[in-house]
């Protein structure tokens, strides 16, 4: 009898739909917050000039780093690290962009010991123009650096256009980075 | 008495273990003026740590939050004000670094939710209230001509037994 009375009642009948509407807030909430990628910090650097720095060379290999070196052409600059595991997995990537000369890649060797770099590069090759020594991981600092490997894109001006957090990977530069380059020399603005 | 003496070191060595993680910081070279080193440990308390993300600098043992605390100590010692410290982080690190996020209209939803919510909260059980304790039309009909003259047919019936 109760049943029926709320039946015909309907006022009480949106009430029925109240655990839907939870159901479908929540998993509203979820669905974005799970994609989100809490790992991944928004630099504050993107669209600014690169930070001003001038990094000695590694001992035993010649050109250093600076903030000059980075205006006149788009660039890739690589922060990694002999000591950093996932720098080998994208290693190869960057070793295929040198030996096509697709863009050039400079280096950020991050708190490095001299010796061990060189001896990384030597075996797993070197595909960099220019390479930066931060001994003390000073300007990684200035450059939002908190993870290594991370890959910064310049453009001609000397702008940092995007900052990827992590190892690349070949659908990272050919869906996003290499797009970017693309767009930049022919003087476009590029987002990734 | 040799016991004693060993049980009793056993003891002090298990409590400098324990007070071990409290030390850990000191290892990066406290200021000599106590009070800028107070500052900069102040600092260091509002400062996440970018890698083990839900810890701040000063209980991280990560690397770079090490270097950002020695950063933090050194922008302290040049004279910065703690303002100034704290912008010289941001500036490269970005808002994401305040463990205390800023008013802002990017982040206003995030300051003022929990009140929209408790708001939210309170009409929702101020209207449930006030449905149970008032009369909800339609639910509690009069009864029909018919059903009265049953109901007293069945009470007369009752009466009789």
């Amino acid at each position: 009898m109760s049943e029926q009375i709320e039946e015909q009642n309907p006022q009480r009948r949106w009430l029925r739909l109240v655990p839907l509407a939870i159901a479908l807030v929540i998993g509203g909430f979820l669905f974005v917050g799970l994609s989100l990628k809490p790992k991944e910090i928004p630099s504050v650097l993107i669209g600014k000039a690169v930070p001003q720095f001038d990094l000695p060379a590694i001992p035993g290999r010649p050109k250093g780093l600076k903030s000059a070196d980075l205006s006149g052409e788009v660039s890739l600059v690589n922060v990694f690290a002999s000591w950093c595991v996932s720098c080998r997995a994208e290693h190869p990537l960057f070793m295929n962009l040198q030996a096509r000369n697709i863009v050039p890649v400079h280096g950020l060797n991050y708190k490095d010991e001299s010796t061990a770099a060189l001896n990384w590069l030597r075996r797993y090759g070197d595909p960099y123009d220019r390479i930066g020594a931060d001994l003390k991981g000073r300007v990684g600092i200035d450059w939002g650096v908190y993870g290594v490997p991370e890959t910064f894109l310049v453009n001609a001006e000397g702008r940092i256009v995007c900052k990827h957090i992590g190892p690349v990977r070949q659908e990272d530069l050919d869906e996003k980075l290499l797009p970017a380059v693309e767009a930049l020399r022919q003087g476009g603005t590029a987002q990734c | 008495m040799l016991k004693v003496f060993l049980r009793s070191l056993f003891v002090v060595l298990c409590l400098a273990g324990l007070s071990e993680p409290a030390l850990a910081v000191a290892v990066d070279q406290p200021l000599d003026d106590p009070r800028q080193e107070a500052r900069a440990r102040a600092i260091h308390k509002q400062l996440r740590c970018l890698v083990c993300q839900n810890q701040s600098i000063e209980d991280s043992n990560a690397a770079l939050a090490r270097d950002l605390r020695i950063l933090v100590r050194e922008r302290i010692t040049a004279g910065d004000n703690d303002e100034a410290a704290i912008r010289y982080i941001v500036e490269r690190y970005g808002d994401w670094v305040l463990l205390q996020p800023p008013v802002k209209a990017g982040t206003a939803l995030l300051w003022i939710g929990p009140v929209l919510f408790l708001i939210l909260a309170i009409a929702v059980m101020v209207v449930w209230y006030r449905r149970r304790s008032s009369p909800v039309a339609g639910a509690i009909e009069p009864l029909s001509s018919e059903e009265q003259d049953r109901l007293k047919n069945l009470l007369a019936d009752r009466d009789q037994q």
